[in-house]
């Protein structure tokens, strides 16, 4: 049945409401996984990385640090930054290079849905990577990391990076040059994160007060939420002209 | 359904420039339901650029486009449900099947009937027996054919091809005259850009061609005769 254009003066019907929008960013989601499973380029580059990275922390520090949880905060958040970056732009990236951008745009879809959609199947690459990454120190380091606060701060941590790591990656998706731009604009925006996250490990492995923590939770709870509210504020204006 | 006396696309004197280069100077056409209407131009002419404007991809930097009595610049999202476009570029995932593209797009849409409709056109468009295969695995003609199952399968009033005869095989080139015999006799406006003049008049009612950002109507489009 061909879709009728409204008469004069009519309105176009909505469809679907909350739950429609919420099957978009499931589409897109969905679709994103689906694909990278196959290419392996995002998940593959992102893992090789972080091993990589964990082992070569591994043998700069192994002889000079007398306790490997002075270095571990660091070198956790330091590694998931640089290997988030590595996946970050192929997200878009992969989308522009094979013009199946222009397919999102002319869905009629808000492009906040598909926003979210990028931004769900990336934070379950950084959760696989995380998952991946957060044993190998345990073992290179016998530092562990498995504490529910550490835990929760990664989550929360993750869902800010990959956050705010989507939104600049729709920015640079149409640039030739966004494999270079994508951290040189991340990375600052990013430093109220590490910190924080950097805090938070610290003070756990340190077996400080609990009391200690939670401030650095709360920060990376603010970050997570401010960096929300601003992708949905400019999401339709970074596509505007895509 | 709109009336046949109002156009489906109606481009009202449309200017875009890209830095100091003008590429639209006040462009204004109009196509009609059951109408084909073919727009020539060199590369760089700018009809890609009037396309994603009436695809509303683009904004112009004055003038209006309207879809039947809705005007692009005051329409939500939902007016892309009544646009189709065959892009130069397929749009399609290479990693995925034609089929997984197809139900893709059709959760995109949120299609009541897809899977029937998917099965239509996957069989019409001859790709019903390539449907489990990966797209990277097809012709650039079955890439094309898929890519017009892309576009139709919400069935818009309204369809955009760019340049959909590039690079393509006899059989395919016959394949899209006979599509656009079938979008006019449904009621369908049709917007084709191409180089080939003679198969602008073949496939037109009405055949323009862009030059220096102006639009110019050509005589003796064979299709009515003019």
């Amino acid at each position: 049945m061909m879709a009728e254009l409204p008469k004069e003066g009519g309105q176009f019907r909505t469809r679907g409401g909350l739950a429609g929008y919420f099957r978009v960013v499931w589409a897109v989601a969905d679709k994103d996984v689906r694909t990278e499973l196959r290419a392996k380029e995002i998940l593959g580059t992102m893992a090789a990385f972080s091993l990589l990275a964990a082992v070569i922390f591994g043998l700069a520090f192994d002889l000079r640090v007398p306790r490997t949880e002075l270095v571990a905060p660091g070198i956790l958040w330091v590694i998931i930054m640089f290997a988030g970056v590595l996946g970050l732009h192929r997200s878009f990236g992969s989308e522009s290079d094979l013009g199946t951008l222009t397919g999102l745009l002319l869905a009629p879809v808000e492009r906040s849905a598909l926003y979210l959609g990028k931004t769900a199947a990336n934070l379950v690459y950084f959760l696989i990577v995380e998952a991946l990454l957060v044993p190998t120190l345990l073992i290179l380091f016998d530092v562990n990391l498995l504490k529910p606060l550490i835990l929760a701060g990664l989550l929360l941590g993750t869902i800010g990076y990959v956050a705010v790591g989507t939104l600049f990656a729709a920015l640079t998706a149409r640039n030739r040059a966004r494999e270079t731009l994508l951290p040189v604009l991340l990375l600052p925006v990013l430093a109220p994160l590490f910190i924080s996250g950097v805090g938070l490990t610290a003070a756990v492995l340190d077996g400080r007060a609990t009391s200690e923590a939670w401030p650095w939770i709360g920060i990376i709870a603010l970050y997570d939420i401010v960096v929300f509210a601003v992708a949905f504020l400019f999401i339709d204006l970074i596509w505007e002209q895509s | 359904m709109t009336g046949p006396s109002l156009p489906l696309i109606r481009c009202e004197q449309v200017r875009k420039r890209y830095g100091h280069r003008r590429i639209l100077r006040d462009v204004s056409f109009s196509v009609a339901a059951g109408e084909v209407l073919a727009l020539l131009g060199a590369n760089g002419s700018g009809k890609t650029t009037l396309l994603r404007i009436v695809a509303g991809l683009d904004k112009p930097d004055r003038g209006e486009v309207w879809l039947g009595p809705v005007p692009l610049s005051n329409a939500g999202h939902e007016i892309r449900r009544y646009v189709g476009v065959v892009a130069h570029a397929p749009l399609l995932y290479d990693r995925l099947t034609g089929l997984e593209n197809l139900r893709f797009y059709a959760r995109l849409y949120d299609l009541d009937d897809a899977e029937a409709r998917i099965e239509h056109l996957l069989r019409s468009l001859r790709l019903w027996g390539r449907r489990d295969d990966a797209v990277r695995t097809y012709s650039r003609g079955m890439s094309q054919r898929l890519a017009i199952a892309r576009a139709l399968l919400h069935d818009p009033p309204v369809v955009i091809f760019d340049e959909p005869d590039t690079g393509l095989d006899r059989q395919s080139l016959d394949d899209i005259t006979e599509l656009f015999t079938q979008l006019r006799s449904r009621g369908r406006a049709v917007f084709v850009t191409t180089h080939d003049a003679a198969r602008a008049f073949s496939w037109a009612e009405r055949v323009y061609e862009l030059r220096k950002g102006c639009l110019q109507q050509i005589a003796g489009s064979k299709r009515n005769g003019e």
